[in-house]
């Protein structure tokens, strides 16, 4: 028991990164930001959980998939579906042609509620299909392309296509989506106000718990035989395959845990934002989500989540301050975390500042048993 | 009532001018201490005795600046001179502006900013319909002030937003009346972008032609947004031969659908075309041997011949260089920041429902496009003018409509 914990906490360096983070977001962050920043930290963490899944499936994986927004979109558009329904009740929506359907639809001549629709009443079968049909959906496409042995930049550019699609179904079936607009106005969670100060706090509460455990699942996955294998897919995947095991299985399930932690992602995105739209499904958000993966370094799941945190205040402050260059000034930000630091806020840890003596200390502690008993794994799957 | 108005109108115009006059002898201060700050303001907003912080929010980079970019422009410069004048109650107004990035939730996120931690009195700001359906639950939950400029599709009356531009019914009828009965038309073609403003414009476009103008819509298309292949609906066109193409097609799409249209043989002297969705903004990407002797339906041309408006495109281009130009939706949004210090003058207070209580029934006369007067809906009553393009990008007006009430639920065509 105690030997799968550490295994889990990715030993003391790991335990210590975790317990840094969490108290960061747990602690640090809501005490010392006022309620708007802390609802944007709030959003960009939900960014958090696409990155963590990056590094599960693009970093572990060896596995680039430039369409992670269809994942985070489709478990943001589910939780919408539901606060949607929720909003337009008959005596709220009273001056459309037809009250009680959301106010897109009535726009769209829709005059009866889409039988799709219907189920996402419940709370409970809105949960379960966050849960399952983005992992669903990954499955097929899992299944179809790595069963046929497709990999590498194809892959990219098939998942790249994909997320280009439903951006482009979504926007055209503005009638049962809600379009380009999105699905806006969102207010209640069975009656429970989810835009007053009480709940943002409590949101962000859940958010950041949800992430952590994402954290620790998936470094489960990562420091089980699974995740040796998983290494080694992504280094020699025909060696692999030659000692027996059936590489696309393994495959075809990370791209669903991605999936699936990508969809919690985007649910708690649309509960805490008060609304979903295409614009989180195409090709420059999930390409986006890479770059956050990227600059936090695309080996550690933590360095994702501070990768995720610093390019987004990038963005607020520098669009803040310049709304005119800050573009520019992001740009050069990329650039040179590519040039100068190509695994990412990560790589710099571990090249720099565990250098420094009493960092080094804390981090390998004192006795060296300790040391010893963690490191079972390669460089990147632990940090 | 109306006499009423207009002589509340005259003493406001007095007022003014009498401030003017006095500016240079009365320091701003001390008509600021005409209106303790404690007294304007009882809702904490970013006022001070000399200031008062007003936010701007529209996308200066991503696809929507090139739009968007004009009403920035309009808005600073109203700014400018009503600061220029001596300020709102004697204060001088302070800018934020705020980048939207062509991002709804980013739109969301800075008005809140705007509202929460900047405290503005108003923002003027919002472009797109998908922008601003992403930032309204913020005004109404946080109370705060939006002036939007652009034409749009209606269905929407919030008591937190004024809408400067027309919404659908105002641009559309009076629009296919004219040129029914100018063109003797009979047949009409409609295309689009395909979101929410085309295709609400199309239906009322619709219903107008088939039960009141006793017309056929003989096709109708929607093109994604951005996207560059008209091909096919070029040559459906070919095929029904329509009267009138009636056009709502916006952004990168419109420059390939006139240049394909041109290509295709059906320029101006075989064709006519009346669009809802081409200003001097987007000729400027066209071009305008593209589009000359097509029509446009706007309430407001560079063009237009009167003395508030030649002020207005002389001090814009002395702001903003000779070159620029100024379309419907920039004029629209010139218009935000006046019809804001309007209504905190007559509210005698920043407080946003004083000032949205305020608003309604102020008329404004010389508005470079005219005449305009706030409804009770927070919409303008405005004119329609009809527009034939010149090759140098500007338009010949050709119609101007009789004043037009706002409805933006209009009965009998949703």
């Amino acid at each position: 028991m105690t030997v799968t914990m550490s295994k889990i906490l990715g030993g003391r360096e790991g335990a210590i990164g975790l317990a840094v983070l969490a108290l960061l977001i747990l602690v640090i962050l809501p005490l010392s930001l006022d309620l708007f920043r802390l609802g944007l930290v709030g959003k960009y963490t939900t960014y958090a959980f696409v990155a963590v899944s990056l590094v599960l499936l693009w970093g572990n994986g060896g596995i680039l998939s430039l369409g992670q927004g269809i994942f985070f979109g489709l478990g943001g558009y589910l939780m919408a579906m539901f606060l949607k329904l929720e909003a337009s009740d008959p005596i709220s929506t009273k001056i459309q042609t037809t009250p009680g359907i959301p106010d897109f639809m009535d726009w769209n001549q829709l005059t009866a509620l889409p039988w799709f629709w219907e189920p996402f009443n419940s709370l409970p079968f809105t949960i379960l299909a966050i849960l399952t049909i983005p992992a669903l959906f990954a499955f097929i496409i899992g299944f179809a392309m790595f069963k046929r042995r497709v990999g590498g930049v194809y892959f990219a550019i098939i998942t790249q296509a994909i997320a280009l699609i439903l951006s482009i179904l979504i926007v055209g079936q503005q009638g049962y989506t809600g379009g380009v607009n999105g699905i806006t106005d969102l207010k209640t969670m069975l009656g429970w106000d989810i835009r007053n100060d009480g709940a943002k706090y409590m949101l962000y509460y859940v958010n950041a718990l949800l992430l952590i455990g994402s954290i620790l699942l998936s470094r489960y996955i990562l420091s089980s035989k699974f995740g040796m294998l998983l290494l080694a897919m992504r280094d020699k995947e025909e060696r692999v395959r030659f000692s027996g095991y059936d590489v696309s299985n393994f495959k075809i399930f990370i791209f669903c845990v991605s999936a699936l932690i990508s969809a919690v992602g985007g649910a708690m995105f649309t509960l805490q934002v008060g609304f979903m739209s295409p614009s989180f499904v195409g090709i420059v958000p999930s390409i986006e989500m890479v770059i956050f993966a990227a600059v936090g370094g695309r080996m550690s799941l933590i360095g994702a989540v501070y990768g995720t945190l610093l390019v987004n205040f990038g963005k607020t402050m520098f669009s803040e301050t310049y709304p005119e260059l800050w573009l520019f000034l992001m740009g050069s930000l990329f650039i040179a975390v590519v040039m100068f630091f190509p695994n990412g806020l990560a790589g710099v840890w571990d090249k720099y500042a565990k250098r420094v003596g009493f960092i080094r200390r804390i981090m390998e502690g004192k006795g060296k048993a300790d040391n010893t008993s963690a490191d079972s794994n390669t460089q990147g799957a632990k940090a | 009532m109306t006499y009423f108005n207009r002589r509340r109108f005259m003493t406001g115009m007095g007022a003014l001018v009498g401030a003017l006059l006095t500016a240079g002898i009365m320091s701003a201060p001390s008509m600021a201490a005409d209106f303790p700050t404690a007294k304007v303001n009882t809702t904490k907003l970013a006022v001070t005795d000399k200031t008062v912080k007003v936010g701007i929010l529209h996308s200066a980079t991503g696809t929507m600046a090139i739009s968007e970019t004009g009403s920035i422009q309009a808005e600073k410069l109203a700014i400018a001179q009503i600061n220029a004048m001596g300020g709102v109650l004697g204060r001088k107004i302070e800018v934020i502006q705020e980048d939207g990035a062509s991002d709804w939730p980013t739109f969301a996120e800075k008005s809140k900013k705007l509202l929460v931690n900047d405290k503005v009195a108003t923002v003027f700001g919002c472009w797109t319909s998908a922008s601003r359906k992403a930032a309204l639950p913020v005004f109404e939950k946080e109370n705060g002030l939006l002036f939007y400029p652009t034409f749009y599709e209606g269905l929407e009356q919030s008591k937190n937003v004024f809408y400067t531009g027309q919404e659908a019914t105002q641009q559309i009828l009076a629009g296919l009346d004219w040129i029914a009965k100018e063109k003797k038309a009979k047949t009409f073609y409609l295309i689009g972008s395909d979101y929410i403003w085309p295709r609400t414009s199309m239906k009322i476009a619709r219903k107008h032609i088939e039960q009141h103008l006793g017309g056929k819509v003989v096709g109708e298309e929607y093109i994604a947004l951005g996207d560059t292949q008209f091909g096919s609906v070029i040559n459906k066109i070919k095929l029904k031969k329509p009267d009138v193409i009636y056009a709502a097609v916006v952004g990168g799409s419109n420059v390939a659908w006139f240049k394909q249209l041109n290509a295709a043989g059906l320029n101006s002297s075989k064709q006519t075309m009346l669009t809802i969705s081409v200003t001097e903004d987007e000729v400027l990407g066209i071009g305008g041997e593209n589009l000359a002797g097509f029509y446009s339906a706007m309430k407001y041309f560079q063009s237009q011949k009167n003395p508030s408006n030649e002020k207005f495109v002389a001090e814009f281009k002395k702001m903003w260089g000779p070159k620029s130009v100024i379309g419907d939706v920039t004029q629209a949004a010139y218009l935000g920041p006046w019809l804001w210090k309007a209504a905190v003058e007559r509210a005698g207070s920043f407080d946003v429902d004083k000032v949205a209580a305020a608003l309604p029934g102020y008329e404004f006369k010389d508005a470079p496009e005219g005449y305009v007067k706030v409804d009770a809906n927070h919409h303008l009553w405005s004119k329609l003018r009809i527009g034939k393009w010149r090759t140098d990008g500007q338009a010949d007006v050709v119609f101007e409509s009789e004043l037009i009430a706002p409805d933006p639920f209009p009965k009998g065509y949703q």
